[in-house]
């Protein structure tokens, strides 16, 4: 008893009182930003490994990106990552990061749908399904959860089952494989559900967008409410934008 | 077919002209085969099948732990004759993966293989008619048992794999594990994309808790099929960053096992102190799991005397607090009483079964790439395996903590030996020239066991074929063989006893 409570004085206080302030330290790679300066562009987009850099004029899709940072190396007067951590949205347009648009990305509060707010504003409890990822985002979601991030704070938990869900987040490209049991456990989620996409490869299938043994039909059939960029998305990343999406900018 | 039958030798990593890999009649292919595998010191690390012309070349590399080498072998068979060939694995159990790989990707039949089924429905296989969906299990016909069906969705935030239980009552009398769902054709992406870059990060998405090793193992491989040489100060660097990963996932393995036995101060504790390393990972190079890290030739992210200073501060701190915490969740009655004896997987059911890495290592199989294979900082700085004997979850748990200690010894080591002042700048390399008509063969110990990447080119240096092989592959099966004759309520400290990869292994 005496050890233990050693143990804990000797751990101290780790959790983050405040994770809509907190910053994550550079080189962390977040938000990138876009200058006019001039460049070859045929060459910038020839360095993403997964073509999310558009041309004339120049865009990064963050729903596509790797964040690997190969682009801001090459062209640094052209491209920076910023550590700016605040990416999710519910629009998958304002993912797209234009030349000299250093506004933020943020959660739409017209494209949510109307029960959200009211329903899961204090407590939100989520089906995580993996489908075809690599387990970094499900790395990240489950640390989201830790003494650090402590997601369960503000109500929101993953849970066992879908039955006992209000939403699902899918992680992955999605497999083949698993596309029929994630429309299973879909299904059983009862009314009103959400579904969060968590990670760049759930996103726009990422590396793994033209596998043939990809089948991303079941997107087709829904709504998204929630994209959380990243490869793995950061825990600030998942929890702010979980937070904006269910209880708008002021917490 | 060639009458030379001396068995090639070469080093980790090391690129051959496929040439020198003698081609054998499949009875020269089978005796060579398992005379070497009748040692202790011998494994396979990777058996597949590529594409020949109008041939497939089945080749097999076997590690030799005594001599540091791995010995490659082959036997060609004409593709269209769909031939059968005689099942190694009879002889030698641990080949049933490879044999149940061949047969799924190139529809070769392998004759007496004791249960031929598909590793991981991969899309390209060759035997369409079979759905992951309605795999049928192995089952017991008996009134008395009953079967319970886990997954591929599980309860946690986890990768989807199935586990059939058989059991009688509570105790479990068979555990069957199937996988696949995780599967997207990554090893046909590597053809697919032609630049290195894209490869590289392939690699490092292969499984995102082993970025650093798999990328590792893909870098080597480059490396020596375009002749690169990297520093010496390169090697350190990327064995410490691999250290960092073993750390980093073994404290926060010992968090979930205290959270499955319901310790919550030790799981809070540990989850805690795995923050403090993988932020470390993230100063040094933007990804807390080290993506971005790893690349061909060179790096973006030089470790420097800034981030060494902060990195020794990172460990002592968190080495002071691992060990007081550690120290008494093994001194813990309530503790001890769900890890001890649990899960036992016996020696020679490991070597049976040919587990590799920590699944070896529990259970006294003294299998460590680090030591025996050296590659990457540990041909520069030895590091030497430890070894524990019980084979159940407690010697899991303390052959993690025993190891963790041993990595921030192995670190702090390395660190002294890096070398400031002659540091220069090694950029990646953006393209290689790889050796035409080569095989490769690039292993690294990851914190789950051996990772072995293979790759071989054709005669105009374009990649033709790409083989992963993670340690899971081996290991899963040790999982099964934890489970039998215990509570079926112990499955889930056993599972993360182990924390198999479903991803590196369904890729």
């Amino acid at each position: 008893m005496i050890s233990e409570i050693k143990i804990i004085a000797h751990n101290g206080k780790q959790f983050i009182s405040d994770v809509t302030k907190a910053a994550v330290p550079a080189p962390f790679r977040g938000k990138p930003e876009i200058t006019g300066t001039l460049v070859d562009e045929e060459a910038l987009a020839e360095i993403c490994p997964t073509g999310a850099i558009q041309t004339k004029p120049v865009r990064i899709d963050l729903g596509k990106c790797a964040f690997c940072g190969e682009c801001a190396l090459a062209f640094p007067a052209k491209i920076r990552f910023t550590n700016h951590h605040k990416i999710s949205t519910n629009d998958r347009n304002s993912l797209i990061i234009h030349e000299n648009d250093f506004s933020e990305i943020e959660v739409n509060p017209e494209k949510i749908k109307s029960e959200i707010r009211s329903v899961f504003n204090r407590s939100l409890k989520l089906r995580q399904v993996s489908a075809g990822g690599d387990n970094s985002a499900e790395w990240e979601l489950g640390a989201s959860g830790n003494p650090n991030f402590d997601m369960g704070r503000f109500g929101i938990e993953f849970v066992a089952s879908p039955r006992h869900a209000d939403g699902i987040v899918i992680t992955g490209p999605i497999s083949e494989n698993m596309a029929e049991a994630l429309q299973v456990c879909y299904d059983a989620v009862p009314a009103p559900k959400i579904i969060i996409l968590c990670g760049t490869d759930a996103i726009s299938g990422g590396l793994f967008a033209d596998s043939p043994a990809v089948d991303r039909s079941f997107l087709e059939k829904y709504p998204i409410d929630l994209y959380i960029p990243g490869n793995p998305p950061h825990p600030l990343t998942i929890i702010n934008g979980i937070l904006d999406l269910v209880r708008g900018k002021k917490h | 077919m060639s009458k030379e039958t001396e068995i090639v030798r070469i080093k980790n990593p090391q690129s051959i002209p496929l040439a020198e890999i003698p081609v054998m009649e499949y009875a020269d292919f089978k005796a060579k085969m398992l005379g070497l595998l009748h040692e202790d010191s011998n494994h396979c690390v990777n058996y597949f099948a590529f594409r020949q012309d109008s041939d497939l070349q089945l080749t097999a590399c076997i590690a030799d732990d005594s001599k540091g080498d791995i010995a490659l072998l082959s036997h060609k068979i004409q593709v269209q004759q769909r031939p059968t060939l005689e099942s190694l694995t009879q002889y030698h159990f641990p080949l049933h993966i490879f044999e149940r790989e061949i047969t799924e990707n190139h529809g070769i039949v392998f004759t007496g293989h004791p249960w031929s089924k598909p590793v991981r429905y991969s899309h390209d296989r060759v035997d369409q008619n079979q759905e992951i969906n309605n795999y049928p299990f192995y089952s017991i016909k008996s009134e008395e048992l009953h079967e319970v069906g886990v997954g591929p969705i599980h309860a946690g935030v986890i990768e989807p794999g199935h586990f059939r239980f058989i059991c009688n009552g509570e105790t479990v009398l068979h555990l069957e594990i199937q996988l696949g769902w995780q599967h997207r054709g990554i090893e046909n992406l590597f053809l697919q994309r032609k630049k290195l870059m894209q490869r590289n990060l392939l690699a490092e998405n292969i499984a995102g808790d082993t970025a650093v090793g798999h990328s590792l193992a893909f870098a080597q491989l480059m490396e020596s099929l375009g002749g690169i040489q990297v520093s010496t100060q390169l090697h350190l660097e990327r064995s410490i960053a691999l250290e960092l990963e073993r750390i980093a996932i073994h404290v926060g393995d010992i968090s979930a096992l205290c959270v499955d036995v319901a310790y919550n101060l030790g799981a809070s504790v540990f989850s805690v102190l795995r923050t403090g390393i993988i932020n470390f990972t993230q100063q040094w190079c933007g990804n807390r799991l080290g993506k971005s890290m790893i690349r061909t030739g060179g790096t973006h992210y030089r470790f420097t005397p800034e981030l060494k200073d902060k990195l020794l501060v990172v460990l002592e701190d968190f080495e002071k607090r691992f060990i007081e915490m550690s120290h008494y969740t093994y001194k813990l009655p309530s503790v001890e009483n769900r890890f001890d004896n649990i899960g036992i997987v016996t020696t020679k059911q490991a070597h049976l079964i040919g587990s590799v890495g920590m699944a070896a290592r529990m259970t006294n199989v003294r299998r460590d790439i680090r030591e025996t294979h050296p590659f990457a900082g540990f041909s520069v700085h030895p590091y030497e395996a430890i070894v524990l004997e019980r084979g159940d979850v407690f010697a899991r748990f303390l052959l993690r903590r025993k190891e963790l200690k041993k990595s921030i010894a192995w670190i702090r080591q390395a660190l002294k030996m890096l070398d400031f002042e002659n540091q220069v700048p090694e950029p990646p390399i953006k393209e290689i020239n790889m050796m035409p008509s080569a095989f490769a063969v690039s292993l690294t110990e990851s914190w789950r066991g051996e990772i072995c990447h293979c790759a071989v080119t054709d005669e105009n240096g374009k990649l033709a074929a790409y083989k992963i092989k993670d340690p899971s592959m081996h290991n899963w099966k040790s999982l099964e063989l934890s489970l039998r004759n215990l509570e079926i309520s112990d499955f889930p400290i056993n599972n993360k006893s182990y924390n198999l990869s479903y991803c590196g292994h369904d890729l």
